[in-house]
């Protein structure tokens, strides 16, 4: 892998990192497979690439956020107040954003923002003008711009956990029964969530896209999955702890996940590869606490058993 | 205080497998009753308290608490005035939480949450105060996770928890019946001392008879969903186990056949 390829994924990584931290609030916090992602993800990227086609990139991530946030309580409102299960909710509100993200996108499939201006293009003239490039030859303006937003969500979803209705949200994936014996309102609690995670994953489509200056209906595929990814290397690397550690546990995670996807590309596999490869690491590492225990009782039934052998 | 006035509750209505679970039953508690309830399994104890608590609905009746008609109000909204413990230790606290991170969750019970710090130095000093009550070393463990507790730190956590914002009613379901006897002694007694200090109206399920006489003012026996019994006083105050044995059988015209009741 070449320093070009990896400055990529350390950027990549930064900006699929809101994903994961998405999912920490959702699959971690609120226990909740949350399949909206998909579909919000590219909800932000649809938002974001309009409103910078329109001349404003800055309020297109704003309101990229707002709407990833409204995905969040469709799918929220469809769990609590309809009680559809958790899953069939997130695949009904990802199914129903794909016809949304083509109309948010003028009817056409994808948007590309040739020639207009971005959020990176005053950090592109900026660092131009001081002639600042890094040792890969590329411009600095996605690693800052991803890394100033990635570690504002961080920041922001950390500080919210740790506040009154914080703790509420996260007692709620714990331990529903005790927070409505507390006097909250459940309900509530995760559409909060809900709202934050997909909030977070809006972001990440919003930032992506404009840095890709290009949006598309099925960029969003399978992006749960690569989130779940992310999140299982980070905690495998940074171990379950506090809030904080979990959070950031994403990013790396996140990171780590592009560089082994780099590394991969770098041994001509097909790109088309990736989902299976993604899919195989989450399936394997969810199961994994199960197939070492299977082995362990294998190994201990053959010791056991050959004991007794000696003994007959 | 609290008030229930002909409440039923019929589960599965109108099916084969239709069940009549609380029947026609009306209640009444004066502020600073401790009421321990007994009966045998499917008397419609626990319904009750889950009518109460709002965990179900009641299909008919009423019910009031501190003067409040609460009966068609949502759980979490009773819970303003409700505290309630489960048989179960692992209900009543939120495992990968704090403990000084569940005792706060619960100090904001009935009053609005915001935006403000979860955790704060001046109710880390009170956490740690009530904590050395117990007696069980946990005002030193504010930072561990619950999950990591067993089932008797864990239970007792919950009582402080349930009583922290001091409610109007205390619903204890069994609340140290999985838990060892030793254990189970030191929840109950420290159960009896925080009812006692804080005044609080309290109802106890209990299958053991002998604490059921030795707890509180009032006892009272359910059989087929309806209060067949309601002791107080000197009436109560001369009953010995043997006594509320027979009264159970010829209130229940059956034979005792719940094993799980405690001769104690």
């Amino acid at each position: 892998m070449n320093l070009l390829a990896f400055q990529g994924a350390i950027e990549q990584g930064l900006m699929y990192g809101l994903v994961a931290l998405g999912l920490f609030v959702s699959y971690r916090i609120l226990n909740v497979a949350d399949l909206t992602v998909d579909g919000s993800f590219t909800l932000g990227a649809a938002v974001s690439v309009m409103m910078a086609f329109n001349g404003h990139p800055w309020l297109g991530i704003l309101l990229a956020v707002l709407a990833g946030m409204c995905a969040g309580i469709v799918t929220g409102l469809l769990q609590t107040k309809l009680r559809v299960q958790p899953i069939l909710a997130g695949i009904l509100t990802m199914t129903a954003l794909y016809s949304i993200n083509i109309w948010v996108m003028d009817g056409k499939p994808n948007v590309n923002l040739i020639g207009k201006d971005t959020i990176y293009t005053p950090f592109k003239t900026f660092f131009d003008a001081m002639g600042w490039r890094s040792p890969a030859g590329k411009g600095w303006e996605d690693l800052v711009v991803s890394f100033l937003f990635t570690s504002l969500a961080v920041v922001l979803v950390v500080l919210f956990l740790k506040t009154q209705i914080g703790f509420a949200v996260r007692a709620t994936g714990d331990n529903e029964n005790m927070v409505r014996s507390s006097s909250i309102n459940s309900d509530v609690t995760k559409l909060i969530g809900l709202a934050i995670a997909n909030g977070s994953v809006g972001l990440a489509g919003a930032v992506l896209a404009q840095s890709q200056r290009f949006a598309d209906a099925s960029m969003g595929i399978g992006m749960v999955v690569i989130g779940l990814a992310s999140l299982i290397i980070g905690e495998v690397i940074l171990g379950h702890g506090g809030v904080l550690r979990g959070a950031l546990a994403m990013i790396v995670g996140s990171i780590l996940y592009r560089i082994i996807i780099a590394f991969v590309l770098a041994r001509n596999v097909a790109a088309s590869d990736l989902k299976l490869l993604s899919a195989v690491i989450v399936a394997v590492a969810i199961s994994y606490p199960v197939l070492k225990e299977k082995i362990m009782l294998m190994r201990q039934k053959r010791k056991l058993t050959k004991g007794g052998d000696d003994r007959a | 205080m609290l008030e229930i006035r002909n409440i039923s509750k019929t589960f599965y209505p109108k099916t084969v497998n239709e069940r009549v679970a609380i029947r026609d039953l009306s209640l009444s508690l004066p502020e600073g009753d401790f009421v321990t309830v007994i009966g045998g399994n499917g008397a419609g104890k626990s319904t009750l308290f889950n009518l109460i608590a709002g965990s179900l609905m009641v299909d008919s009746g009423q019910i009031l608490l501190d003067g409040q008609d609460i009966t068609y109000l949502p759980e979490y909204k009773r819970a303003f005035k409700i505290g309630r413990l489960f048989q179960d230790p692992l209900k009543g606290t939120a495992p990968s939480m704090t403990i000084e991170e569940n005792l706060s969750l619960a100090y904001l019970r009935g009053r609005s949450r915001g935006l403000s710090w979860g955790l704060s130095k001046k109710n880390e000093a009170f956490f740690k105060e009530i904590l050395s009550t117990l007696d069980l070393g946990l005002e030193n463990r504010l930072k561990s996770k619950v999950g990591l507790l067993s089932g008797g730190q864990r239970q007792a956590i919950t009582l402080l928890m349930a009583t922290i914002a001091t409610p109007k009613l205390l619903l204890l379901d069994e609340h140290t019946a999985a838990l060892d006897p030793g254990t189970a002694d030191k929840v109950l007694n420290l159960t009896k001392r925080i009812v006692a200090e804080n005044k609080i109206t309290t109802i106890m399920i209990t299958h053991n008879i002998t604490s059921a006489l030795e707890c509180g003012n009032r006892t009272i026996m359910m059989e087929d969903g309806n209060i067949i019994l309601d002791l107080a006083g000197e009436e109560r105050k001369n009953k010995t186990v043997e006594d509320i044995l027979t009264l159970f059988r010829e209130k229940s015209k059956k034979e005792f056949d719940n094993d799980r009741m405690i001769l104690g």
